[in-house]
This record gives C-alpha cells, structure tokens and sequence, in this order.
C-alpha cells in the first residue's frame, strides 16, 4: 500500500476555528499524480484553444492536451474538430507541424490519407483491404470523445459521458462573457506563443495565477518599474473580492493601477492615448450601458477554470493552460488575447504591457518561477513539514482579492474529485 | 563603418559576453545607444516580426533595458538572487551587411546558466546592428532568436542573453 492509498483526504479543514491546510504529499507523490490524470485531467473539460487561432478553412495547430496529441482543425465548411493526432492504423502522429493550412493529412508511414474531418480516404494497397474498410469508423483519425465551445474558447474532454460544456464552466460564462465583450468583432489571439516549463508542482501554478497576497513581495521590482515609468500607474488602488464559482472555479475581481488597453488611461499613455481610451470606453458605454462598460473596462479579472485554465484580464489579456509531466515538472503554453478591431496603436501598448509584467522574460513571472520552484524545494522537507496554511481570510463574509478564498475552492474541488470525497 | 574588420567585432562581442558574466550589467548597458532596442522573440514567429503585432518574451526599447538593468542588480529580482552564473559563447561572427553608419552583424550563442544546481542552456543566433559613437562601437538593435522549443525547459529568460 502506498502513501497516496492510505490517505482519504489531503485537507486538514476546521471552519470555526479558520484552518484550511493542504498536506504537501499532494505536491511530491508520483502517485497522487496518476491519479489526478485519471481523476482530473481525463475527467474534467480541459482548454484546447481560441477560434481565432484557424481563421481560414484548413487551418490547423497540433497541441499537447492532457498529455495527449491533439490535431485541432477548420474544414472546408468551417466545422471546427479535435482530432486525436494517431494513425489509426499503426499510431504515428499524422500531422507533425505545429500549425498551417492543409487540405488533407498525410501519415508519411504507411501513406494513410485524411480528411480535414478525420476521415480516411486513401491508402496504398486499396485492394488488400476489406472492400467495406474505408465505411468502418476505426478507419479514420478519431475524434476527441467531447469537443465543445463557448465565446471562441474551445474545450476537450476524454470523458464520453461528462456534463456538458455550458454546465461544467456555470457560473465563468459571465466572466469570459465581460471579456469577450470588450471587442466589437470578437477577440483574437495575437501570433506568438509562449511556451515555458517550470520545475515545479502543476497546482502551484493554479494557485499562484489567482494569487493577490504575493503581488507586493514576489513582484516588488515591477511595482518599482511602474513607479519609475513616471505616470504608468493611475490614482486607483488595489482593490476587489475573491469569488467561488463553484466546480473548483474561482475569480478575483478588483481595481488596479495599471493602464488597460480596454479601457483604463494611464498618464504615460499621453494625450492621443486618451482620445484613444476615450473612444473605447464610449463603445462600451454605447453597447452595454454605464454600468456593464465600468466593469469591462475599469475592473481586472484573474480567472480560473478548473483544472489548469487562466484567463487573466488585467494590463493585457493571457490565456495560459499547464500540465504535468511529473510531479516536479509541467509545461505551460500563453497565448495574449485581443480585440480583432483594435487599433495598432493599442496593440502596440497591450503587447508592450503584456511583455512588462506577464511570460517568462517579463518583469515578474520570472519571480514567479523562482517562487514555485523554491516552493517545490521545501516540500522535500514534506515528511517533517507536512502541511501548507491557505486559511487567508476565511473569517471573512467577503474575503478579498488578497485572501485565499480562490485557493480553497481550488482545492476542495481537487480533493473531492481525487479522494471521491467532499471536505 | 566601412573599414571596420570582423576581429573588431568579435572582440566587441566578447568584451559584452564579459560584462555579462561578470554581472557588470551598467557598464553592459552602456554599449547600447540612446534609442536601442533588445528583442527576444517568441519562438514560432518570423526572425524580423515586430513586437508590435506579435507576443514575444523581450521586447525592450532603451528605457525598458535600463529598468531591466536596475531590477536584476536588486536583492528583490528573486529570480536571480542569488545570481546565476553564466557563460556566454559566441561564435560564427559575420558580418552580414554594411552602410556608412551601420553594420548588421549576425552571430550564434549558446548560454550556460546554473542556479541552485540545475544548468540550463539557451542556444540560437543574434542579429546586431552596430553603430560608431565617438569612436566606439555601439549596439543600436540586438535581436535574440532562440533555436530551442520556446523556454522548455529552461522555463524563463531572467538573465540577458
């Protein structure tokens, strides 16, 4: 019997006397991973990618999603499909690009040829076949089990039988509905990805792309930058609420400094980035009324969807999904979101924002890199030390941005769907 | 710029190899000009994107660079405190074109950086623009391409490469 069989639960939660703890086996055990992909990653709805990435028909990217080979592909009629990237019939991946345009895949094995739905329609040696081999559906490239969408975000799962898309995310429709809602005609993901990995616990990540406590300490020298950029931080301090949303989802929402390309002026952004924001904002004001438009455009949105999904609105837009290769190790890939229409001008200021605070070479997620990691060093003290304290603000009726709220939700989720028991 | 030999500019480009491993980093900054860029693009988009339209993991103009400089000689740039140490190869020096005023340079690196016990390497090729002030020779654009997958698994670029 291994550890992870003789636990029944990896929190320690007392309400009354405000104590949530996370057993830091959770972080180290090879076993506790495999039984989150089976439990999580091949159970739960997990992001494959944004509409916008195959505009044209033919279009298609191949992507790693949870650990499988995804081929995500437009065809002629502009039916968007995730295809599981084998060959059905000896298993080499069949498209070996990262992206392009086609208008069949070619296994250059055995020289099986596909549609762009997945359908088989060619192969050398017809006439050795059964003459109903090409009618048999094991002949073609096989379809993701469930591929659903909302708002441009598409979604996989391998789970035949889970609920569908639109209950499963629930209450983060609204949240992805005010970002989608700050372009006319629809948001697109800007060319150029960023793909890092970090030598650390996948859940580390959940819980640092939701976490308003470590803002002032882990990213002190960006808030240095900030104040040196004279006149690139507005009059607003930082300010909001955590919320549950339920099936392991949370948000947090608030008012922050920074400039907002939709739709917060900063004093550097000067007089024609004030017409420019101005603009904005009216749109808005124009499409929503006053009330919707404040919080399209005044108001940041650190969003998490259960299980390795963030939707951060805050100086740009990232979208940014993980996976573990091993306890101690995972794969992140971010892409920037952005309205189709924007002007070059806000482009230009979205990406430079972008680039100042979020990715790996920016001036804050490489601290937060070294954070995990170190993080990831200390649990190999996890047999004296034993737990992690998220309690932050559990007092609380509303806790804030800077609590931990998120985190918990996060984990009672985590902890019900491995244990197969609620806390 | 037009008598100017490729030895000159690899000593150019070894002296700032220099300065880089020995954590001399505003003396570094001092080889660019007033209105230098420094750009490491992301890795699946084209060698001459610009950061305007594209995301890329570095895109400084000179202001940027020399914030980038006062953060990472701060205790608080966590990522490099302690500091790395680092070693930047260069070498297949050529000179790729040349003006009156400027010469584009091409070169390939690799670069070692160990942290903690763990080495990472980040190879690929940069493109310098070079200009001469006062005599000297000065970096008006130095464009970083990596040849490796993204940053897997080096996972980020907090040192200058």
């Amino acid at each position: 019997m291994n550890a992870f069989q003789r636990m029944n639960t990896a929190l320690m939660v007392d309400e009354a006397k405000q104590i949530f703890k996370v057993s830091r086996q959770t972080f180290v055990d090879p076993d506790i991973l495999e039984a989150e992909r089976a439990k999580i990653f091949d159970k739960c709805w997990l992001y494959l990618g944004h509409s916008s990435e195959l505009p044209k028909p033919g279009d298609f990217v191949t992507r790693q999603v949870g650990g499988r080979n995804i081929l995500f592909a437009r065809d002629a009629k502009g039916t968007l499909r995730a295809l599981s990237n084998t060959c059905p019939h000896r298993g080499a991946q069949v498209c070996r690009e990262k992206h392009g345009n086609a208008k069949s895949f070619q296994c250059f094995y055995h020289g099986w040829v596909f549609g762009l739905d997945g359908a088989l329609r060619s192969q050398p040696g017809e006439a050795s076949y059964a003459p109903d081999f090409k009618e048999r559906s094991t002949s073609n490239m096989q379809l993701v089990p469930r591929f659903e969408g909302f708002r441009d975000f598409n979604f996989i799962c391998f789970d035949r039988n889970v609920q569908g898309l639109d209950e499963y995310l629930g209450p983060v429709k609204e949240y992805l509905d005010v970002i989608a809602d700050q372009a006319e005609t629809g948001m697109t993901i800007v060319g150029g990805t960023q793909e890092y990995s970090m030598r650390a616990n996948w859940k580390l990540l959940t819980e640092n792309s939701i976490d308003g406590y470590h803002a002032l300490t882990t990213h002190a020298t960006y808030f240095d930058y900030l104040k040196a950029t004279n006149g690139g931080l507005a009059p607003v301090p930082l300010d909001g609420a955590a919320h549950d949303l339920g099936n392991g989802h949370a948000v947090l929402e608030y008012k922050a400094p920074w400039g907002r390309p939709v739709a917060q002026w900063v004093p550097m952004w000067g007089e024609d980035g004030k017409k420019e924001i101005d603009r904005l904002y009216q749109g808005l004001v124009t499409r929503y009324g006053e009330e919707r438009a404040k919080r399209i455009a005044l108001y940041n949105r650190n969003l998490f969807v259960f299980p390795n999904l963030v939707v951060n609105d805050i100086m740009a837009v990232t979208i940014r999904t993980y996976y573990p290769l091993a306890p101690d190790f995972m794969n992140i890939s971010a892409w920037a979101l952005a309205p189709k229409e924007e002007t070059d001008w806000a482009r230009k200021y979205r990406l430079f924002n972008f680039l100042e605070f979020l990715g790996p070479g920016g001036f804050a997620t490489p601290d937060d890199v070294e954070a995990l990691e170190q993080c990831q060093r200390g649990f190999r003290n996890a047999a004296e030390v034993q737990w992690n304290d998220i309690s932050k603000g559990m007092g609380k009726a509303t806790p804030s941005y800077d609590d931990e709220l998120q985190m918990r939700a996060f984990w009672s989720n985590w902890n019900k769907r491995v244990f197969a028991t609620a806390i | 710029m037009q008598n100017i030999s490729r030895a000159e500019i690899e000593d150019f480009l070894f002296a700032e190899a220099d300065l880089l491993d020995e954590w001399r980093l505003p003396e570094w900054l001092e080889l660019f000009t007033e209105d230098a860029i420094y750009y490491v693009p992301s890795t699946d988009v084209a060698p001459d994107a610009s950061p305007d339209k594209n995301l890329f993991y570095v895109a400084d103009d000179r202001f940027r660079l020399s914030e980038r400089v006062k953060r990472l000689m701060k205790r608080t740039a966590h990522a490099e405190f302690p500091h790395s140490r680092t070693r930047h190869l260069v070498s297949n020096v050529r000179i790729r074109n040349r003006s009156e005023n400027e010469i584009e340079v091409g070169s390939s690196f690799i670069t070692y950086r160990t942290k903690d016990g763990v080495t990472d390497t980040y190879f690929g090729s940069n493109r310098y623009r070079l200009v001469a002030e006062n005599g000297n020779l000065r970096i008006k654009e130095k464009r970083c391409l990596l040849d490796s997958d993204g940053l897997r698994s080096q996972g980020r670029v907090s040192i200058i490469l």
